[in-house]
């Protein structure tokens, strides 16, 4: 299908995108990489009546250093994060599970800021960012906040940036020499995951000095797995199974087509188990 | 209507577009170029795959304003004076289809993952294909063709550069 007809304007830089976002108040949409926001226009579930495309701001691609961060701006692309030699040595997690998103095709154009300013709750991006610690900078005609990625995720599509907003950068704190893995559960090729865990772990020699769990597709936003990673700390063969097995407490899971609550509770416990040890290496 | 100025298979296009044209309606109805075909309505089968500025996406993705001062190649754009791509000769060699439908985004896909990674294995060539669907195949010749196509381009980039050296 065609979408609705709309204006289109692509600013080249932050401060004129913001311009722009203000003029067209409730009426105006922001376009990244389009890969979730297209579909929706052409089945017509949504019909703004400005689009502001990103894609020509160019400082808003790319991933720098900065002290013990990287920052890793919106538009940097599904393809350019799994690719990022500064992701792979500091954020390994982010780099495998951008690499598990959708097809090769749709890595090229999606992008990191869209896909968390999205929010879907089956999108592989929330957990990573979440295990990580990751700071969301978020950017209005006021300047720049940074929100802790606890509480960006506030509900199903719901993220802490408001109206006239703009997500800009993604900011990790560097763990480097810590393994991390991403484990995604699907039964076809090509589809959103059913259950996804991303492990972050310090340790060595089998044992977990500190494990950080992210869960995907657990709840309505990305979670936490606390209780696990409470029971990881010091652990080491089979206490790493036994906190693993803590992996979906607290959480309640949606039942859908694809799997119901108690069959993603029983995933993120086995999930979990493999994404710890392959990131400790075990 | 938005300006845009398109460079599609080596050739400088300037058109008025209507900002909700999809580049897979650009391409076919203003310039013709049918070759590139639309499967589904969901971003899902891949049929619509074209390279632009050199790296494949999905053409029913994409609108056509955001192709503006970028170099788009199709399925029409690949085949040379000498003859069809390496990447064409196999499908055909191969037998790599039956109905047809999936085949030129197929290609393009496949001229991407072998420009990435020309030493795929089976199983990279399956994931890199991920994104295309076929109805009629069961793959296993779209898998053979990418593979003798591999080998052919491999040699063509090893000529050409000992050529250049
Ligand atoms: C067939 C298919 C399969 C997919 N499979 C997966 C999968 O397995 N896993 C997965 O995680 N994702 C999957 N996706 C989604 C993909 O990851 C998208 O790239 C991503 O969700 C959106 O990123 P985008 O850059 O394309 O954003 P867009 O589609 O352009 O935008 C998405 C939304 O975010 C808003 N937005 C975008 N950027 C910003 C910003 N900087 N500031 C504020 N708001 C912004 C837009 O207004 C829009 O509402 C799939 C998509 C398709 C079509
Ligand atoms: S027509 Fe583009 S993916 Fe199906
Ligand atoms: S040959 Fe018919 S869909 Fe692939």
């Amino acid at each position: 299908m065609i979408p609705v007809a709309f204006d289109y304007v692509a600013p080249e830089s932050v401060e004129d995108a913001l311009a722009a976002l203000a003029e067209a108040g409730d009426e105006g949409k922001v376009l990244a990489g389009g890969q979730s926001l297209l579909p929706v226009l052409r089945m017509r579930l949504n019909a703004p009546e400005r689009v502001i495309d990103l894609s020509r701001i160019a400082n808003l691609r790319g991933v720098c250093e900065d002290g013990d961060h990287i920052v890793v701006g919106a538009m940097t692309t599904h393809h350019e994060v799994a690719h990022d030699p500064l992701i792979r040595d500091h954020a390994a997690v982010l780099a495998e599970a951008a690499s598990t998103v959708a097809d090769p095709q749709i890595r090229h154009r999606g992008t990191l800021g869209g896909a968390l300013a999205h929010a879907d709750p089956a999108g592989d991006l929330g957990a990573p960012v979440l295990a990580l610690d990751a700071e969301l900078v978020v950017t209005g005609m006021g300047g720049e906040r940074r929100v802790p990625a606890t509480e960006f995720f506030t509900d199903l599509f719901e993220t802490a940036v408001g109206d006239g907003e703009l997500l800009t950068a993604i900011r990790i704190p560097k763990h480097t020499g810590w393994g991390g893995a991403y484990e995604k559960f699907v039964r076809v090729s090509h589809q959103w995951s059913i259950v996804g865990v991303a492990a972050v772990v310090k340790g060595s020699g089998g044992t977990v000095e500190q494990a950080k769990i992210g869960l995907t597709n657990m709840g309505s936003t990305p979670l936490r797995a606390s209780a696990a990673e409470a029971a990881l700390a010091g652990a080491s063969g089979e206490a790493i199974a036994a906190a693993a097995a803590k992996a979906a407490d607290g959480t309640t899971p949606p039942s859908d087509l694809n799997g119901a609550s108690d069959y993603r509770a029983h995933l993120a416990r086995v999930l979990t188990r493999r994404a710890v040890d392959r990131a400790l290496g075990a | 209507m938005t300006r845009i100025s398109v460079k599609v298979d080596g050739v400088r296009y300037s058109d008025d577009v209507e900002p909700r044209t999809l580049l897979v309606h650009y391409l076919r109805e203003t310039l013709g170029k049918v070759g590139t075909v639309v499967g589904c309505d969901t971003s899902n089968c891949g049929a619509c795959t074209v390279h632009v500025d050199g790296r494949s996406v999905k053409s029913c993705n994409m609108l056509a304003v955001q192709a503006d001062g970028r170099e788009v190649t199709t399925i029409e754009g690949i085949a040379t004076d000498g003859g069809l791509h390496p990447m064409q000769q196999a499908f055909h060699e191969c037998h790599a289809l039956q109905c047809g439908y999936c085949t030129p985004g197929m290609i393009m896909q496949a001229i991407d993952l072998v420009g990435e990674n020309p030493d795929a294995s089976e199983e990279e060539i399956r994931e890199g294909m991920e994104g295309n669907l076929c109805r009629c195949t069961g793959y296993q010749n779209i898998v053979r063709a990418v593979q003798q196509a591999a080998g052919v381009m491999a040699g063509q980039a090893a000529s050409s550069s000992q050529a250049g050296e």
